[in-house]
């Protein structure tokens, strides 16, 4: 049984992020590091445990983007898959053109399950999954924490407002992890050695066009400065008052 | 912000993709694994002996050895910047890997048998056994030619005696190298070395008392009564005396000098900011001339440090390194470490006296650094002794 998983080269997420002079992109130029957006990493530990419980199967990476997007499919190689495929083309903030892109490669393969993070780190659009589902006709399951495969079905438990939902869908499917039991494995170095040996395909991607223009981006406003309501046990009433109705975080 | 490391002369662009990724590996190890615990490990006096099973599975220890045994046959340059990360958590960290791979199984792959390699190095890179080192003794530091403990033959095996001190990993080792002398006292050339499991009768190890440094380390003395080993025990190519043990040390402190990099950047990334973010006189610290003065020093150094230790690497992978080149980098590394801990530790003033930072610590590690594998006064004799041609020790 094989498994792709679809992975997004984004920002480290403790970039601080700079707005470009064009006032519509992130200055790449303050961006020291890129990662495996987090939520994406959790899918392939997903998909890796899923190979390893079944003791077969192959487990791909792909990504879609230029040819930096290489590292993070070494990365993913490293981690345990199997062979990477990397999609050469312009990422937009299109979730649709991004979808056409990897269901045009997915179309052709025979994964039982496809896996990818519930959101990118960056854009945060939640759309990239569902979307791909759509594209290829197959049940998609969103916000995955946890997952059985039973025979031709995959079970999945679901973050709901409050509380998890049990969701059985026949395979293939499309799930989108999110946080829950597949905290990414590190690497082993053996693998880091063994990733560069592992197969990775490169090919120009299929269909990109994006059909949403970006008009403007800008950095939230400046915290206001913190405020200390009183000191010793007699502030704490208000403290709490305040955490409660203005917080809202009691 | 999670530690960033010093890069002011763009030396990731002299790594490789897969050098790069093992430091980025090694290094969020560390920050999710060693950081949160080392400080009250150090405390308690007590190695975190939980990390080493992970070190294992992640393929740290012995991880420039081949992969038939194990190991993840990392080139030199990716086995230093493993040092690197792991003593920007702990000098201890860094010695106990340190010892298990360069002084445990470097020799063990080197000189010993294929016996001693199949035993020993798969269940030593995995983790599943520690070793340890046994060359110095209570009155043989600098001076390894003068030891007492000897070997001596009898029909069937050897019989050892004596006491070994300073012995990282010695209390909780499975397997001990040890280095006795076979024939007569001050008979270099007589020095074999020996795989020692550590349960066999007469051999005990005892935690070395009263330590003002290396705290979350075991460091240990070694102490063999008659014990009687098989003829399969000697290392079969330890057949010229000091030599052997002292290629073993060329191993170790040539990552050592890799791991002084690593303790100078946690310091300097801990004083960095928090002289940005330590307000006195109205502004931060960081504003100040003198911390400003402290912060280019440190930095520099630190810069230079690491250019050295990456070409050190690149030779060592030629296989042109020479001992002396290495006794040069230890020396100037640690040096140069000791001096940064300990002005990140005045930058952070009366804080920097607390376990919650990090640079009192590596400070107070940094002494047994400066001392051990090798004095500091040791190397310079050594590069005297290069330069002119005269011994001076």
């Amino acid at each position: 049984m094989n498994i792709t998983v679809c992975l997004k080269r984004t920002p480290d997420t403790e970039t601080r992020i700079q707005v470009a002079g064009d006032g519509v992109s992130i200055d790449s130029a303050g961006v020291k590091k890129y990662i495996v957006s987090p939520y994406d990493e959790m899918a392939v530990e997903a998909a890796l445990r899923t190979r390893e419980a079944l003791g077969s199967g192959e487990v791909t990476v792909l990504s879609f983007g230029d040819d930096a997007v290489v590292e993070q499919l070494r990365a993913g190689l490293a981690m345990g898959a199997d062979a990477g495929i990397l999609l050469r083309g312009e990422v937009t903030m299109d979730g649709l053109a991004t979808a056409k892109v990897l269901a045009a490669e997915l179309e052709g393969r025979d994964d039982a399950l496809v896996l990818l993070g519930v959101k990118a780190a960056d854009d945060d659009q939640q759309q990239v999954g569902p979307m791909v589902a759509t594209l290829l006709g197959r049940p998609c399951v969103t916000a995955v924490s946890s997952f059985q495969l039973e025979g031709d079905k995959a079970v999945c438990l679901r973050e709901v407002e409050g509380g998890m939902e049990k969701v059985e869908v026949p395979l293939p499917a499309i799930l989108t992890i999110t946080k829950g039991t597949f905290d990414p494995r590190f690497a082993s170095l053996k693998g880091i050695m063994a990733a560069k040996r592992k197969p990775l395909e490169q090919k120009e991607a299929q269909g990109a066009e994006s059909k949403l223009t970006v008009r403007g981006m800008a950095l939230p406003p400046a915290r206001p400065e913190g405020r200390i309501v009183g000191e010793g046990a007699d502030a704490v009433p208000e403290l709490v008052r305040l955490l409660r109705e203005e917080a809202k975080v009691l | 912000m999670s530690f960033e490391g010093v890069d002011f002369y763009d030396v990731d662009s002299l790594l490789s993709e897969e050098e790069r990724m093992v430091r980025d590996t090694i290094r969020q190890w560390v920050e999710d694994r060693v950081m949160p615990i080392i400080g009250e490990a150090y405390i308690q006096r007590r190695f975190p002996k939980e990390l080493i099973p992970e070190m294992g599975e992640l393929g740290m220890l012995g991880a420039n050895l081949p992969e038939e045994y194990g190991c993840a046959e990392l080139n030199n340059v990716a086995y230093g910047l493993i040092n690197q990360e792991l003593e920007r958590g702990d000098s201890g960290i860094r010695s106990f890997a340190s010892v298990q791979g360069s002084l445990v199984m470097y020799p063990i792959f080197a000189f010993g048998s294929e016996e001693h390699r199949r035993e020993w190095l798969p269940r030593l890179a995995a983790g599943e056994a520690v070793g340890c080192f046994g060359l110095t003794e209570p009155d043989y530091g600098s001076n390894p030619a003068g030891m007492i403990t000897t070997a001596r033959k009898v029909d069937g095996g050897w019989v050892l005696n004596g006491t070994k001190m300073w012995i990282t990993n010695g209390s909780m080792a499975d397997v001990a190298v040890v280095w006795a002398q076979t024939g007569e006292q001050g008979d270099a050339k007589s020095i074999r070395g020996f795989v020692v499991p550590t349960d066999t009768p007469g051999f005990t190890a005892t935690d070395q008392k009263g330590k003002l440094s290396l705290l979350a380390s075991d460091t240990s003395e070694l102490h063999m009564e008659d014990v009687e080993l098989p003829d399969s025990a000697l290392m079969p190519n330890t057949t010229s005396g000091l030599k052997h043990p002292l290629l073993c040390l060329t191993q170790a402190r040539y990552g050592i000098a890799w791991g002084a990099v690593g303790s100078a950047m946690a310091c300097f990334d801990e004083a960095r900011s928090y002289a940005k973010e330590r307000v006195m006189f109205g502004e931060p610290i960081g504003a100040k001339q003198i911390q400003q003065v402290r912060l280019a020093n440190m930095m520099t150094h630190i810069t230079q440090a690491q250019l050295m230790v990456l070409q050190l690497g690149r030779l060592k992978d030629k296989g042109t390194m020479t001992p002396f080149q290495v006794s040069m980098a230890k020396r100037a590394n640690v040096s140069m470490a000791t001096d940064v801990a300990r002005e990140a530790r005045r930058l952070l003033g009366g804080n920097g006296i607390l376990v919650e930072y990090h640079s009192m610590r590596h400070m107070a590690n940094l002494e047994s650094v400066y001392t051990y594998e090798g004095t500091d006064d040791i190397h310079a004799l050594i590069l005297g002794q290069t330069i002119t041609g005269f011994s001076a020790f």
